[in-house]
């Protein structure tokens, strides 16, 4: 069988899969849940194989990219199904952010910028739909924008996912009262720059058009001097850094930030400045927010994924070393690969 | 006077952002409004004119079918069916329940989650096959790797269960972001910093002239 068949056979097979699981979703199915037994079997399955490709690495046959591959999705999506709880541990960061949220009182104005776009959004969005949760929990008010173009259609599915969860289920929550979408604004940094001296000049109407000045919520607010509290969920430029060192450090704007895995650690230096209330990162960061405001979500679930992945890449890692340092032919082992 | 205008509005605007910083009171602070106002109209109109030059590229390509046109004509097809779609929706075309709204969940965002989740597998791999312990530094690297990728998983510390409180994985794993590589990040900042003054300080003067199409 040729590469381009295996290709197209691959593409089909997903493409059932892909149209198997959205039939389910639209018909609700319930979702499918390994028992203990099945999962404790397939992570004993998956820890044998691994032990298999050490030995055949040893013995000086490099595997396959596409087996790596392999390992890989399996670590990601089987353990979706697996009905396996695991405890998770808030960090400093989080708990910091938590508290900064926790201490404003009710009626605080709340402004949220979502500064990234679907790619990022496993990541960002299950911080996002926690943030707000937290906020209308507390009664806060919300506004929200984007320095990104998809940013306030995030903004939206998350207000979407949070009006239909269970403890907000039962309370209404009015637009351009309770929370409001001004939408996404060009100019990056600049639109900081300049919501420093007016709201109103960089977002005359809302995401939907209706007038600045028509919305109760904002119709007041001038400025940041206005604004009891910023949270920006960034997943790269413009982002955090320029919220920091134009919101922060110009306007003093209190600031929390919830960043991509990729991107938190360029913040760590701003959180140890105490430019930032705290910090979300990666999934990480999102289910242990979850864990602390009672509201677990998609970051608790995927973060069991991210467990397994984790320890396929370290296992992959150390197999590639061991095989390194054994086998004595360091040449030989790098001239096997593809 | 095509490369004398420029120079003299990169530096008007340049300089005036500088001095708003330091004295934010009229006729400064209104001057960096205003300007900011300008980038938000010049930035729009760079995304129309970036969208246009995509679809001039893309026509052309499908045109001379040169190498991959294929893909040109699924981006002109994809952008022309989105606008059409969007702009016969209206004002509105963004709100829930509409067929832009539909394209954008169940088509856009899982292609988009799709190219960015490859990533995981190309790290896997290159890990796999790269990230060997052959001298100190990389040792180094690897050992904090290791600890890291461990210590930000709840996994992590289920593995040393037999430690005490505080000195387990995720505390190790936190030591490592907050301090040595918090050190490391702000080198680098600090250095970033500098390059940036040193760089906006020669174009607001006018002697970084590249930007306009020109030399030194």
């Amino acid at each position: 069988m040729s590469t381009k068949v295996k290709e197209i056979l691959a593409v089909i097979v997903i493409t059932i899969f892909c149209l198997i699981f959205y039939i389910g979703k639209i018909n609700g199915w319930e979702t499918i849940e390994f028992s203990s037994t099945v999962s404790m079997v397939i992570i004993f399955l998956l820890v044998l194989s691994l032990v298999w490709i050490l030995i055949l690495t040893i013995k000086g046959k490099m595997i396959e990219r596409r087996i790596v591959f392999l390992f890989v999705g399996i670590a990601v999506t089987l353990p979706l199904f697996m009905g396996i709880s695991q405890k998770i541990k808030s960090s400093p960061e989080v708990v910091s952010l938590y508290e900064s949220v926790d201490a404003l009182p009710a009626g605080s104005k709340v402004l949220i910028s979502f500064d990234y776009d679907p790619p990022s959004a496993p990541e960002l969005q299950p911080m996002a739909e926690t943030f707000l949760h937290l906020c209308f929990e507390k009664n806060l008010k919300v506004i929200t924008m984007g320095l990104w173009p998809q940013g306030p259609q995030q903004a939206s599915l998350a207000f979407e996912k949070v009006f239909s969860s269970e403890k907000l289920k039962g309370r209404k929550f009015e637009y351009g009262v309770d929370y409001v979408n001004l939408g996404f604004q060009t100019g990056n940094e600049f639109v900081i720059q300049r919501m420093g001296s007016s709201f109103k000049s960089m977002f005359p109407t809302d995401y939907v058009g209706n007038a600045y000045d028509d919305l109760p919520l904002v119709k007041n607010i001038k400025n940041f001097s206005n604004i009891d509290y910023c949270f920006n969920l960034s997943a790269g430029f413009p982002g955090t850094v320029e919220w920091i060192q134009i919101g922060v450090d110009r306007f003093g704007v209190l600031l929390g930030a919830g960043n991509t895995a990729v991107q938190a650690p360029q913040i760590y230096p701003y959180l140890n400045a105490k430019q930032l209330t705290g910090l979300l990162g990666g999934m990480n960061g999102a289910a242990e927010f979850e864990v602390l405001t009672g509201n677990p979500g998609k970051g608790t679930k995927f973060m069991l994924s991210q467990s397994f992945s984790h320890m396929v890449v370290i296992a992959f890692v150390l197999i590639g070393n061991v095989a390194f340092f054994m086998s004595g032919r360091k040449s030989q082992l790098l001239g096997n690969e593809e | 006077m095509r490369r004398e205008v420029p120079l003299f509005i990169t530096a008007i605007v340049g300089a005036s952002f500088v001095i708003q910083y330091f004295i934010p009171h009229p006729p400064f602070n209104n001057l960096s409004d205003w300007f900011s106002d300008w980038f938000s109209i010049i930035q729009a109109c760079a995304i129309i004119l970036g969208a246009l030059n995509l679809m001039k590229i893309s026509f052309l390509k499908v045109k001379d079918k040169k190498p991959d046109w294929v893909y040109a004509a699924v981006i002109i097809v994809s952008f022309l069916f989105i606008t059409i779609i969007g702009l016969s929706e209206g004002e509105e075309f963004r709100l829930p329940g509409t067929k832009f709204d539909w394209i954008y969940n169940f088509i856009f965002i899982p292609l988009s989650a799709t190219m960015f989740s490859i990533l995981a597998f190309f790290v896997a791999s290159a890990s796999y096959r790269a990230f060997r312990a052959r001298n100190f530094e990389a040792t180094l690297l690897l050992i904090a790797a290791f600890f890291v990728m461990l210590g930000r998983v709840p996994i992590g510390d289920l593995l040393v269960w037999f430690m005490p409180e505080g000195y387990q994985l995720s505390n190790l794993a936190s030591w490592v972001m907050n301090v040595p590589q918090a050190a490391g990040q702000r080198a680098i900042m600090i250095g970033i910093g500098l390059g940036i003054v040193s760089t906006s300080l020669r174009v607001i003067l006018g002697i970084e002239r590249s930007h306009i199409g020109g030399g030194e």
